[in-house]
């Protein structure tokens, strides 16, 4: 049941012995400790677990782990802060906004708004609401998300 | 396991600290303090400066809470609270949060009472810190106490004389008892009240450093899962664990006590697939019956409860004269979902020589819960011990309490093992106790020459909001399946909440309000502001109504029926914010107030809505609200606080509704129970009225209410339908 598999998660290359069925998340967090994507719903509808596939957000608690290897660039929100400390421009903005409450899908929405700028550097609000579409977030801090993105944009 | 509290047993024998105050030239202080009168509930429980909060060296102090960080931004108050009465800054102050053992009983972090009790009872034994600490350097410095100054991690006198706090106290703390107001800080001299100090832990969670429960790893830990049935009340016909474990590798043990059954792996992903594996093969009874044979409006008015009358008087006896207007209507809120982003989570250890039991949890409160898991397992409380770790959001009583038990239950299965119980989607979705669905019926009487209500009738039918542990064990899930079950008693509770805000802030010559106590088919508790949600709903739509029929201005016909000055500024606030809105055709904008619980805070709102003739779609562009909650701590985490409840609301008021079929809940996952998503959430702006000399009042469920109302009023303005059953879904607006 159990192989090898290397995956290419935030710059780094770990070859891991797991059954290749198991959900992206799960490798993420418990194999490699990493606690940015969080366990949701399992069912791809609320966004909690977002992870960037080669700068793509994508929902990682079905995704099969033997489907990322082959030196896809998995980036986790632990992978967006610069080596030095430095947050991304994303993340700085969800801070300066105070754009969270709980934080539980902060995640997400933080995935999904650098998956949008690298596509639309300078996007609308409708186009803010679209790529923020797939993340659900119970305390509803939407509108303070969306002008996090807006200012993440402005630069 | 429970900490050492000889070492912080110093200065005892000097006893109160409240006589010294009187030569202080208290009164002077005082007149310009942020609030007087009696110490919060919180403190006269546990009076002790250092339950509330330690002195740490070199100038820095720790904070201890008994509520938990649910996303409402209590470390961040708490900690400009204290800073401000000890003059630090505030990364100076580090914030404990609810641990039994460790923080102040505190009970449960609900009802919106973090600031009102916690918060209130920490400034007050920091401002009574900050006096013992001036008291202690008089003799040292050969000063009056009038003369010191506090200073981060030093007293110094005039002269420029210091001693330092660690000198002072040489590693010990205070354990003076805080009987009576201390001298608080003038307002005038604040540097952190008032201001929109950054919730540091927002950067935390983006650097997705640990924060949750979730996060919490142990050597050595196992992964557990629960199988729950499709029913409530099924009980487990047969499942075969020896074929479970052949077929699934990692898994460690199945536990199965009556119908709870947990299943413990090695690695997540092997639980996850045992769980899976359950729900196939496993079998049960079909459980307890749903009445499905009426709508749930009749159900709930034909059941059998008990009356209270809430409030009377004026006479109902005589008929209306002629000019009197009449009205009456009947409105409806379904049972609605916590619906938290993470479902519950929990870990446990079980310790095999001291029989200690460990709980990390999201609990609302630890100190409940621990005398629950105790009666629940046997133990003695002084052996198990709970702490409190932020999970996702939960808006009140979800399953946090109810997978902690889960994971006590497994933990006691492998001794010496962190067991981490991560409820699944469908056990949240399915089990979480929801918000309870209300019926409502209302009459008036309006004399329509001066547009004044005179006769007021508030009829109601709800089961329970609060059905939480308490200290005792039945209220847990698990122990209603175990073998040897604990059920919950049969009670009319009329203090869980049924009638809050069902008794109107205006005043009425004659006023009769009545709650029926019944019990529904589904397991409620404590969802964000109780049964006020449903309440406000009716009441401020059929005032809207009322408004509508005797040809009135919303503002003014609410404005003509309060006496309160500070009710009329938010409705006033909130008509300025919407003055220059011109709904175009097909939209509408509604209006709508409340005074949360009559006694904190005041809210007013306006929703502009736009619905679509052809499809009966609601589209919500914009929600405004003003807010009075008194003494603002944070005014940013007041918007933030308050913006979350409009969009919030509105999703609860537009899209939701838990159903269920005779064999159980049917709406289990997000997309049959849709919550509000990015393109439909409202832009949101919150006007914040400061009233840095009246006390803080609760704010965190004060939008629920008045959101729902604000929206059907503002779709009956956008299309002439008064939708009084919610949710306001688009086949309601057609035909």
């Amino acid at each position: 049941m159990e192989a090898d598999l290397t995956l290419l998660v935030n710059g780094q290359q770990h070859t891991l012995r797991l059954d290749p069925e198991t959900p992206l998340l799960y490798v993420l967090r418990n194999n490699l400790g990493l606690n940015g994507p969080k366990f949701g719903c399992g069912l791809q509808q609320c966004g909690a677990c977002m992870v960037l596939l080669n700068d793509i957000a994508w929902p990682s608690c079905q995704l099969p782990v033997r489907q990322t290897t082959g030196g896809v660039a998995i980036t986790t929100l632990e992978g967006l802060t610069r080596p030095d400390g430095t947050l991304h421009p994303v993340q700085a903005a969800f801070v300066q906004e105070q754009a969270a409450q709980c934080g539980f899908c902060l995640n997400g929405m933080v995935m999904s708004a650098v998956s949008l700028l690298k596509q639309y550097p300078q996007p609308s609000e409708e186009a803010i609401r679209n790529g923020l579409f797939r993340v659900l977030c119970r305390c509803s801090v939407h509108t303070r998300a969306i002008r996090a993105v807006q200012r993440a944009a402005a630069g | 396991m429970l900490p050492d509290t000889s070492r912080r047993d110093f200065l005892k024998t000097t006893g109160c600290l409240t006589i010294g105050f009187v030569l202080l030239g208290a009164g002077e202080l005082l007149a310009d303090a942020p609030q007087k009168g009696e110490l919060p509930g919180s403190l006269q429980d546990n009076p002790r400066i250092n339950a509330w909060l330690e002195i740490l060296p070199n100038g820095r102090a720790r904070v201890l809470t008994g509520k938990i960080e649910i996303g409402q931004g209590i470390r961040t108050a708490v900690a400009q609270v204290a800073a401000e009465e000890l003059n630090l800054p505030v990364e100076a102050v580090e914030v404990t949060i609810a641990e039994t053992g460790r923080t102040p009983d505190e009970r449960y972090t609900a009802g919106s009472a973090s600031i009102e009790q916690s918060a209130m009872a920490i400034r007050h034994a920091a401002a009574a810190a900050r006096q013992k600490l001036l008291a202690l350097a008089a003799p040292v410095l050969g000063q009056k106490v009038s003369q010191l100054r506090l200073e981060p991690g030093a007293v110094v006198a005039p002269n420029g004389r210091r001693v330092s706090v660690d000198q002072l106290l040489g590693g010990r703390q205070l354990t003076d008892e805080v009987r009576q107001p201390a001298p608080l800080k003038p307002k005038s001299q604040y540097q952190h009240v008032g201001r929109s100090v950054p919730r540091q832990d927002i950067e935390h969670m983006v650097r997705a450093e640990p924060y949750y429960v979730q996060d919490l790893r142990f050597p050595g830990m196992v992964h557990a899962r629960v199988l729950r049935p499709h029913s409530y009340e099924a009980t487990l016909l047969q499942f075969d664990t020896k074929a479970l474990q052949q077929a699934i590798p990692g898994v460690l043990k199945t536990v199965i006590d009556g119908s709870f059954v947990g299943i413990l792996a090695e690695q997540e992903y092997q639980a996850l697939r045992a769980q899976d594996y359950g729900r196939l093969h496993a079998q049960w009874s079909a459980g307890r019956a749903l009445p499905v044979d009426k709508p749930l409006p009749e159900l709930l008015r034909s059941l059998p409860g008990t009356v209270k009358d809430v409030a009377r008087k004026g006479d109902f006896l005589k008929a209306p004269a002629a000019g009197v207007l009449t009205h009456q209507a009947s409105y409806f809120k379904p049972y609605l979902m916590h619906g938290s982003i993470g479902p519950s989570c929990a870990v446990a250890l079980f310790e095999p020589g001291t029989q200690a039991l460990h709980v990390w949890t999201h609990s609302q409160g630890v100190y409940p819960l621990r005398e629950s898991l105790a009666k629940l397992l046997n133990l003695h409380s002084d052996n198990v011990h709970v702490k409190g770790v932020p999970g996702s959001g939960c808006y009140g009583h979800n399953g946090a309490d109810d997978v902690a038990a889960d994971a006590a239950l497994l933990a006691r299965a492998v001794p010496g093992r962190h067991v981490r119980l991560q409820w699944s989607r469908d056990d949240e979705h399915a089990w979480e106790p929801y918000g309870s669905a209300m019926l409502f019926d209302l009459q008036a009487r309006v004399e329509a020459k001066t547009g004044r209500i005179t006769h007021w009738q508030h009829e109601l039918w709800s089961d329970t909001h609060s059905t939480r542990p308490a200290g005792s064990p039945e209220k847990l899930l698990a122990a209603q399946y175990m073998a040897q079950p604990q059920l919950p008693k049969t009670e009319d509770d009329f203090s869980g909440g049924i009638h809050r805000n069902a008794e109107p802030y205006y005043q009425f010559p004659a006023l009769q309000v009545r709650a029926h106590a019944v019990q529904g088919p589904l397991r409620v508790s404590a969802l964000r502001g109780l049964g006020a949600f449903g309440n406000i709903f009716a009441l401020e739509s059929f005032m809207e109504e009322l408004a509508v029929q005797a040809r009135q201005d919303p503002y003014e016909f609410r404005l003509r029926h309060l006496t309160d000055e500070r009710a009329k500024a938010v409705i006033r606030r909130v008509r300025e914010m919407v003055k220059g809105e011109k709904p175009a055709a097909n939209e509408g904008l509604g209006l709508a107030f409340a005074r949360y619980k009559n006694t904190a805070a005041y809210c007013a709102v306006v929703a502009k809505v736009s619905v679509d003739p052809g499809t009966g779609f609601v589209r919500v562009p914009r929600i405004w609200a003003a807010i009075d909650a008194g003494e603002v701590i944070n005014p940013d985490g007041l918007k933030n606080q308050t913006e979350g409840g409009l969009t919030q609301a509105a999703s609860w008021t537009l899209n939701e509704e838990v159903l269920f079929n005779a064999q159980g809940i049917t709406t289990r996952q997000w997309e049959q129970y849709p919550i509000f998503r990015f393109d439909e959430a409202p832009l949101v702006e919150v006007a914040v009225l400061d009233r840095p000399t009246e006390p803080p009042l609760g704010a965190g469920e004060a939008a629920q209410g008045p959101t729902a109302a604000a929206l059907a009023n503002a779709v009956f303005h956008a299309c002439g339908k008064r939708v009084r059953h919610l949710p306001i879904r688009p086949e309601k607006l057609l035909g």
